[in-house]
């Protein structure tokens, strides 16, 4: 036993009652603070971002400097470098999330900490997601700006500049949800690196590389069906004109694929804080 | 029980066919420093799971700091602290900013969580506070851990194995901490351990809980009193198999183990026994390498309620024994 006297009653709860009961933050401080967290990790996780702005870099340079002859048998409104532009933010922006450090969260034992606080269990993935919208935004300005650069125009102008960057920093924030589920789910990092693979479907078999018109067999039937084409679309519109329908069905195909990945999302997180 | 920081009424917990917990009752009163003593896979941190939050009992219920876990769980969280068996650290972050983050849980400000930090030195190592956390030995983290759990000031304060896989000096560092935590600050802990040694130099009280039941539950000395009995342990330079039949008809003797070359014999009068012990082996040309009288420790009360042994004891012994020597 101790050397010393223990301390009991009255006294000893005297000394530790001086805590944080009667306080409530509520879910904004509760968010802030999630957040705040997940900012302080981006800087020391650059390992995992810098490749998702180089490879769509990559894949645009290299895209419109080899296929930029595809504009001269299709059906192309606009020039193909920038008809590939939001194609190299929607690659930018898919699949990106804080997944893999929630997974390590989870294996580590400080997602079991965080349950432990009385922050709010919504705010423990809008948290991440601040911090993903922040990176969406810091990968999508350089990208949009590359495409200036390379003699892609705004006929929308400014405005049309920041709704093409809000669709895609939209569509990346919705499509987070199925890297987090799967990361609540299997709180396995393999899975969690795997959920990629739903990447591939999503993007290219689209009206990526052409206009629908010029697809032609299974490949357009699934590019008919497949949202991503609508959201290229939709941001292809501000190459041109205004077009609200087209940015409506984008906007549309943003929150319809997002509703059911956040919706995946949030079932796993209330499974995982019910069974940590 | 009046002031009780914890109370727990017929918990239970059960995964699948598996009762991990099976009717847990208890009471902890508040400034109480309580063991929770159990081998490996006894149950222990689904106990503690479920009286901190982190999993929902099957049936039964627990209260507390004053709160029911299961029907105010966010009330329980504002006044309880955790460090779980593995230190949840993020190993990219500074000890600084991790107390500063987990105190923005609690909604403490910068002010608040400076003066905490200040506070709550004498855990940290307050020179490696700026570094990141994976640059920390296990000693520094398990304090940090603690330290962290410890920023809101909780009233009860959970520590599930706090020292499983730390060195003797860090040990002993520790349990220095857990003392200063129940004396200067009042703090309730309710301590889960397999180590027989650790509890009986922290706890007030001690509960052995072993397959998911609470076999017994007292003062430590009051544990080992109840098994009345003292301990001649003889070490044999030979197997001690033969030896239980040699010993069976001296007189003193009333129970025999054995181990390998090691004897561990009950009796009620161990002075007067040890004499007839040790020519009866003589006599039966079984060598005596070494003989000594002991009283009971919590491991001999743990086999007289379970009839198995706790095997940590002497290895954290031994451990903490050569650190001393040193």
């Amino acid at each position: 036993m101790s050397s010393e006297a223990p301390a009991r009653g009255v006294a000893a709860r005297g000394v530790a009652a001086r805590g944080v009961a009667d306080r409530d933050r509520g879910f904004w401080g509760d968010l802030a603070a999630v957040a705040n967290r997940s900012l302080l990790q981006l800087p020391r996780d650059l390992a995992s971002i810098i490749p998702a702005l180089f490879v769509p870099v990559f894949f645009y340079v290299v895209t419109i400097g080899a296929l930029s002859g595809i504009a001269n048998f299709s059906a192309l409104e606009i020039d193909y470098k920038a008809f590939q532009l939001p194609v190299a933010i929607i690659t930018t922006v898919t699949g990106l999330s804080r997944a893999a450090a929630l997974v390590t969260d989870i294996k580590d034992g400080y997602f079991d900490r965080l349950l432990l606080t009385p922050v709010n269990r919504v705010s423990l993935l809008l948290g991440l997601m601040v911090a993903d919208l922040t990176v969406f935004l810091a990968l999508c300005i350089p990208v949009v700006g590359m495409g200036l650069i390379v003699g892609v125009s705004f006929p929308t102008g400014v405005l049309g500049v920041l709704i093409f960057i809000a669709m895609g920093t939209l569509w990346g924030l919705m499509y987070t949800g199925f890297p987090y589920a799967i990361a609540l789910r299997t709180g396995n990092p393999t899975a969690v690196n795997n959920s990629f693979l739903l990447f591939f479907p999503f993007v290219f078999l689209t009206t990526a590389w052409l206009p629908q018109e010029n697809l032609s067999g299974w490949l357009s039937t699934v590019a008919t069906w497949n949202p991503v084409s609508y959201i290229l679309e939709g941001m292809r519109s501000l190459f041109v004109d205004w077009d609200g329908v087209a940015i409506g069905k984008g906007l549309a195909a943003i929150l319809g694929v997002g509703l059911v990945a956040q919706i995946f999302a949030f079932m796993a997180l209330r499974r995982r804080v019910q069974n940590p | 029980m009046p002031d009780s920081a914890i109370v727990a009424e017929s918990l239970s917990r059960s995964f699948g066919d598996l009762k991990a917990v099976d009717e847990l009752s208890l009471e902890v009163a508040e400034g109480e420093i309580y063991g929770f003593l159990g081998p490996n896979g006894a149950g222990k941190t689904t106990a503690v799971r479920m009286l901190c939050t982190l999993l929902a009992p099957t049936s039964g219920r627990a209260c507390v700091a004053g709160f029911d876990v299961a029907k105010s769980p966010h009330q329980v969280r504002k006044r309880v602290g955790a460090a779980l068996q593995s230190t949840a650290l993020d190993a990219k972050m500074t000890g600084r900013e991790l107390l500063r983050i987990q105190g923005r849980y609690y909604g403490l400000n910068s002010a608040e969580i400076a003066n905490r930090c200040e506070e709550l030195a004498p855990i940290l190592e307050m020179d490696a506070i700026d570094r990141r956390v994976s640059t920390y030995s296990g000693g520094m983290k398990r304090r940090l851990d603690v330290a962290i759990a410890l920023i809101h000031s909780p009233s009860v304060l959970f520590l599930d194995e706090p020292t499983t896989g730390l060195d003797p000096s860090s040990r002993v560092k520790v349990w220095e901490e857990i003392r200063h935590l129940n004396n200067h600050m009042g703090v309730t802990i309710f301590l889960t351990t397999q180590y027989l040694e650790e509890a009986d130099e922290l706890a007030d009280r001690v509960a052995i809980f072993n397959s998911g039941h609470l076999v017994a539950e007292d003062d430590p000395e009051e544990l080992k009193r109840q098994v009345g009995k003292d301990v001649i342990v003889v070490n044999l330079g030979c197997s001690a198999t033969d030896a239980e039949a040699v010993l069976k008809d001296v007189s003193g003797v009333e129970h025999v183990e054995t181990s390998g070359t090691e004897l561990a014999i009950s009796s009620s009068q161990g002075a007067a026994t040890i004499s007839p012990v040790a020519l009866a082996l003589s006599a039966a040309d079984l060598p005596v390498v070494e003989l000594s009288l002991r009283t009971p420790t919590l491991d001999d009360v743990f086999f007289n309620l379970t009839g198995e042994r706790m095997d940590e004891e002497s290895h954290l012994s031994s451990e903490i024994a050569e650190e001393e020597a040193a």
